[in-house]
């Protein structure tokens, strides 16, 4: 099982710093754009709601080790539910940030039980299944989700009633980066907590650790919750700064996606995976206004030369460099 | 109620379609537990190719042979340069290399083809209808049910009643066994994963004209392919049979009973069998 995970050759031991030197940098950067680039915050924004989902599936598969083929449905659900409260006019935007979690939350909650039992093979099975599910209703509930127009038609109060969210998108953008902030920061907490440390026990010997009498069932439970009500909070952000919630963005390919992403990025490694979804949108974003068919011939080919030969993607390479710099 | 005949009809005959398309895909996981999301791939690759070759003056039926040799080619020529490397990998690993290859596949479809639908041109006697008792039913309706049935039948004998089939299911239960008394593992491997492609190829080629075909089709049926397989267990051509045959004909019939239902049936009964049965109806144990 280990081979799954390269991000983990150091075992069990924590890093010698409580964080990353990485993670000052990823956040230099992102304030610096800010500054450097005001004409596309839009595209910074949607690259952060990129990164905050990014690092919610980062819990599921590098930590607890669950693959999942159906993540987006979080996403798309917080979207969903911040959009919708929007449009019965609760439209105060941290309102919906927790009506979003919420509902993720929710959802993750009653699909736990079969998500968490069962193999990789099932797990996939039935992640898909149920994202197809939901993909379905949310299409049939045109009243509700507006089928496949969207939802577009709603407004979003000013941020703490101060902050109105204005036309250049600094506001957007300045209230993702708090919460991928935010999000970073709790999960940094979590997975360096007992509850993480027991997660990645699941992940290395799923057998030993109930011997050692670890309630692997609830751990997994809890981050299956965990990841989903990020990935909702995720969700409601999106819908909030672009000002539409669609059914794509709980749909197949965004789950793919961020199988992707977080791979590249290097699974269980959150400098890693919050830099390798930054990347990932700039040459999205540079890539498909060019020429869609070749991004996705291109990130084809990436995906299946990964496999062979970038082994512990973006973050694996940081842990290399870190390491030859301290011996240095 | 000729009518609702009618409809099962339909419904056996899509069951078919799904059925050729998704037991090579229930082989290769039951047997080499690779989980290869681009089966799909492998049916669209299958369809373009019968497409071309129709187009170019072949006749249909000289075309389907020939889409499963080439395909099956393909599929051998992927299984030794690269899936071969990957049997002992994590799951998350054949996701990614699988999925990878449905997304380049797709996109060259779309490169080579452009991103419309594509017809095919069939023979006249299988555009037409018959009367068969007091029925009227399309010809190629009955094509396919007894294309799927031949296949079913000739797979079940290959496994259950040949040298081949035994030397297959000896590798699958003890594979140190089977290299020790001389079976050759890898290359049995390969011929395996070749003929599931094949018939995908096959399947994707007969299924232009009930289903259509554009560059999305590797991923649009991917999903009905994987819950045939997780409803009829992986490994099991008979429990694939029965999952196809099941699923075509509720979806069929709830499409025209309960249009609202729509493909809400199906995916909630995919749910309910892996919380009954994870292994699926007639799986072995992975």
């Amino acid at each position: 099982m280990s081979a799954l995970n390269p991000a983990s050759h150091g075992g069990l031991s924590k890093p010698a710093l409580p964080f990353s030197p990485v993670t000052p940098l990823i956040f230099a950067a992102l304030i610096a754009s800010y500054f450097l680039f005001p004409n596309h915050l839009a595209l910074a924004t949607q690259i952060l709601v990129l990164m905050i989902f990014a690092l919610s599936y980062d819990l599921l598969q590098g930590h607890a080790g669950i693959v999942s083929l159906g993540h987006a449905v979080f996403l798309g659900l917080g979207a969903y539910g911040s959009a919708i409260l929007a449009r019965w006019g609760f439209t105060d935007p941290l309102l919906g940030l927790a009506a979003g979690a919420s509902i993720s939350a929710l959802v993750a909650l009653v699909l736990s039980p079969i998500v968490v039992r069962g193999s990789d093979f099932t797990r996939l099975l039935v992640t898909l299944g149920v994202a197809s599910l939901i993909h379905e209703a949310a299409n049939r509930m045109r009243d509700l989700t507006g089928g496949a127009d969207g939802l577009a038609d709603f407004e979003v109060a000013p941020l703490l009633g101060l902050f109105a969210f204005d036309f250049e998108g600094r506001t957007a953008f300045l209230y993702a980066l708090t919460v991928f902030a935010l999000v970073y920061a709790a999960l940094w907490r979590v997975t360096t907590s007992p509850f993480g440390l027991a997660l990645r026990g699941i992940r290395e010997n799923s057998r030993r650790m109930p011997a050692i009498g670890s309630p692997v069932a609830r751990h997994l439970a809890v981050s299956y919750l965990l990841s989903g009500a990020i990935a909702g909070v995720g969700g409601a952000l999106l819908a909030q700064t672009s000002r539409f919630a669609s059914l794509d963005m709980l749909g197949f390919e965004r789950s793919a996606e961020i199988v992707m992403v977080v791979t590249l990025g290097g699974t269980g490694h959150i400098a890693g995976v919050s830099i390798g979804a930054a990347a990932f949108g700039l040459v999205k974003d540079a890539l498909s206004t060019v020429s869609p068919r070749y991004w996705q011939l291109g990130l084809g080919v990436v995906l299946m030369a990964s496999v062979f030969l970038a082994r512990g993607g973006i973050g694996g390479l940081i842990e290399r460099f870190g390491r030859f710099g301290r011996r240095a | 109620m000729s009518s609702l005949v009618a409809v099962l009809v339909d419904g056996v005959a899509y069951g078919m379609l799904l059925f050729l398309s998704a037991v090579g895909l229930s082989v290769t996981l039951g047997l080499m537990r690779f989980i290869n999301l681009a089966h799909g791939a492998f049916a669209m690759v299958g369809a373009y190719l019968a497409v071309v070759v129709v187009a170019a003056g072949l006749p249909f039926l000289l075309a389907l042979p020939l889409v499963f040799v080439v395909v099956g080619a393909f599929g051998i020529a992927i299984e030794r340069t690269a899936i071969r490397h990957l049997y002992r990998r994590s799951a998350l690993e054949q996701v990614l290399f699988s999925i990878g290859l449905a997304f380049a596949l797709g996109a060259l479809a779309n490169l080579i083809f452009g991103p419309q639908q594509q017809a095919i041109q069939t023979p006249a006697w299988l555009t037409g209808r018959v009367a068969l008792a007091g029925l009227d039913i399309t010809s190629y309706r009955l094509f396919l049910i007894a294309m799927g049935a031949a296949t079913a039948i000739a797979l079940i004998y290959l496994f259950e009643h040949t040298l081949f089939g035994a030397r297959i299911r000896a590798a699958v239960d003890n594979r140190r066994a089977a290299e020790g008394i001389g079976i050759q593992v890898e290359r049995l491997f390969a011929l395996t994963f070749g003929l599931g492609a094949a018939l995908a190829g096959l399947g994707g080629a007969l299924s232009v004209e009930m289903l259509g075909l554009d560059p999305a089709f590797a991923l649009k049926y991917l999903t009905m392919l994987l819950m045939v397989v997780a409803i009829g267990g992986a490994g099991s051509i008979e429990g694939s049979l029965l999952a196809a045959l099941g699923l075509g004909t509720i979806d069929a019939l709830f499409k025209y009973l309960l249009p609202e239902a729509g493909g809400f049936v199906i995916f909630g009964l995919l749910v309910a069998v892996l919380l009954v049965k994870p292994a699926g109806l007639k799986g072995r144990a992975a």
